[in-house]
């Protein structure tokens, strides 16, 4: 494999006793599509909250392990959690814009950087709009509520929400399961564009999507990682009997 | 088949009877406050003083009563929210994950709620004493910011309750400290909520006689200071009502329409100003 960016090793997650995750290792490359399959329930959504360390905010969660990200420990609880988190944009299931004007939405995060000049900040709210194609829908109603927006335009807010805190991966969570099919085309698109620049991981249920993004694809089952490679190598020949159960049930 | 059909309908039957009823004895109540009152109800009740012999039926009015207690609870509303605010913000965003701890203060506030405000009244008279205050508009307000602290903090908390996960992982996503979250996405996010929060307290604050009973004192005038005593709409009620003149208990009824009206113009006004910003709020 080429260029790592994150390493994770061990990784364990326990709930009040139970297993979410077991001795996870992964290794995930930069600038590069990874697609995380697996069954509801199977850990996915845990996985990528342990990488920006929202597990932080839920209760009774035990984690152990490791996981490095350009030779940094995230996991340790001395670094800068600010900084460890912007550089990750998160996009979820549903798009969760904050309660706050379209405009302010995408510098929210410039804002908690520190930027304060107003052209500037108009400057860059204006490039990550257009960066998610967004700019030309909202340039005239910047200062509406972004809850007026449709949900697929909420989503490409959030994305460029996302973009603006300038981060080296996106986490992606089922990012157009609540998206109709043109908004999901759009995501996937900006998705294809902006994988030249950063790492994404995104978590999907969609075969058809994850062969049409992936560079590297990851197959968790039940918290373990059973099966990972090119999506050649898991789409045409997984090689574990689970996967193959996955597979054809999925498609 | 059939006998569903019957149970359902005395079901239905029961329900409608009981909503009715209670709008029926709203109705009711505001009428008879309506009618009893209305006859004394003047411009002069509304813009005077107590003038010499009003408690014998002559000239003057309740202002001292009303400005008192508007005074009474704003600042009260405002003490309380203060205090309140930090309180809900706290419970919800540095103890969230201690949910031993969050159970028991909220099972506190509840019984707080829940305590009579004589009680209020009582303890407050104790406190009174010591710290060497008298039964001033000062007192008054100290014991019903007691009062309605546990209203104001535990109505925030059940909007701040409802807040969506998935907003506060967002939030925290982009790298945001928790007080931050706390200012720019809790506060903007629960306010409408916020407002409820505040103008419930005050409208409990205004309209509650035993707390201030025994802190705040009963005058003919305004207070121009903190340390005078001053009138209240619901002790104006009280005093006006047990005189055996019939002039001066048609007042007390006056100055309950007053009472109710300020109440229904505070719930109106929570109302319109809480979907006013509501625009902003995820759902």
């Amino acid at each position: 494999m080429n260029d790592t960016i994150i390493g994770i090793h061990h990784l364990n997650v326990t709930h009040a006793g139970t297993p979410i995750l077991k001795d996870v290792n992964l290794e995930i490359p930069r600038n590069r599509v990874t697609v995380i399959l697996g069954p509801s329930g199977c850990g996915k959504t845990t996985l990528l909250k342990c990488l920006n360390r929202l597990i932080d905010i839920y209760n009774g969660l035990d984690v152990s392990g490791q996981i490095y990200l350009d030779g940094e420990e995230i996991l340790n609880r001395r670094n800068d959690l600010t900084r460890i988190r912007q550089k990750m944009g998160l996009l979820s299931q549903r798009p969760y814009p904050l309660p706050m004007s379209i405009f302010d939405n995408v510098a929210y995060g410039l804002k908690i950087q520190g930027l304060r000049n107003r052209d500037e900040l108009a400057d860059r709210v204006e490039f990550y709009l257009r960066q998610v194609n967004l700019w030309e829908e909202v340039k005239d109603r910047l200062k509406s509520p972004a809850t007026r927006l449709s949900i697929g335009q909420q989503q490409r807010l959030c994305l460029a929400r996302g973009l603006a805190v300038e981060p080296e991966i996106i986490l992606a969570d089922e990012p157009t399961s609540a998206l109709d099919p043109l908004s999901s085309t759009c995501i996937e698109e900006q998705f294809m564009k902006l994988k030249r620049d950063y790492t994404i991981l995104i978590v999907t249920h969609i075969m058809r999507q994850a062969r049409r993004l992936a560079d590297h694809v990851i197959f968790i089952y039940l918290g373990e990682v059973i099966e990972q490679g090119t999506p050649t190598q898991i789409f045409d020949h997984p090689q574990h009997p689970t996967t193959k159960q996955y597979l054809r049930v999925g498609h | 088949m059939r006998r569903k059909n019957i149970e359902e309908r005395i079901f239905k039957s029961l329900a409608a009877a009981a909503t009715y009823l209670i709008i029926a004895v709203l109705l009711f109540l505001i009428v008879v406050i309506l009618k009893n009152g209305l006859r004394a109800l003047d411009w002069g009740m509304l813009t005077k003083v107590p003038q010499g012999g009003f408690y014998f039926g002559e000239e003057g009015g309740i202002l001292n009563a009303i400005v008192g207690s508007f005074y009474l609870a704003l600042g009260a509303t405002f003490l309380a929210f203060i205090i309140g605010l930090p309180v809900a913000l706290y419970m919800n965003i540095h103890l969230l994950r201690q949910r031993f701890w969050l159970n028991r203060i909220r099972f506190l506030l509840d019984v707080l709620w829940g305590v009579p405000s004589i009680v209020y009244g009582a303890f407050g008279f104790t406190l009174m004493l010591l710290l060497g205050l008298r039964a001033s508009l000062l007192a008054g307000i100290l014991t019903v910011t007691l009062l309605i602290v546990p209203i104001m903090i535990r109505s925030m908390d059940e909007v701040l309750q409802t807040i969506p996960r998935g907003l506060l992982e967002s939030a925290y996503a982009l790298g945001s400290t928790r007080s931050e979250v706390a200012i720019k996405v809790y506060i903007r996010q629960a306010l409408p909520g916020v407002i409820t929060a505040l103008l419930l307290s005050f409208g409990r604050g205004i309209g509650d006689a035993a707390a201030v009973l025994f802190t705040a004192g009963y005058t003919d005038y305004i207070p121009t200071s903190l340390n005078q005593p001053t009138a209240t709409l619901p002790l104006a009620i009280f005093f006006q009502l047990s005189s055996p003149i019939p002039a001066v208990r048609e007042r007390a009824y006056a100055s309950a329409v007053v009472l109710t009206v300020i109440i229904l113009i505070v719930s109106l006004a929570a109302r319109l100003l809480s979907a006013k910003y509501r625009e902003h709020v995820i759902k």
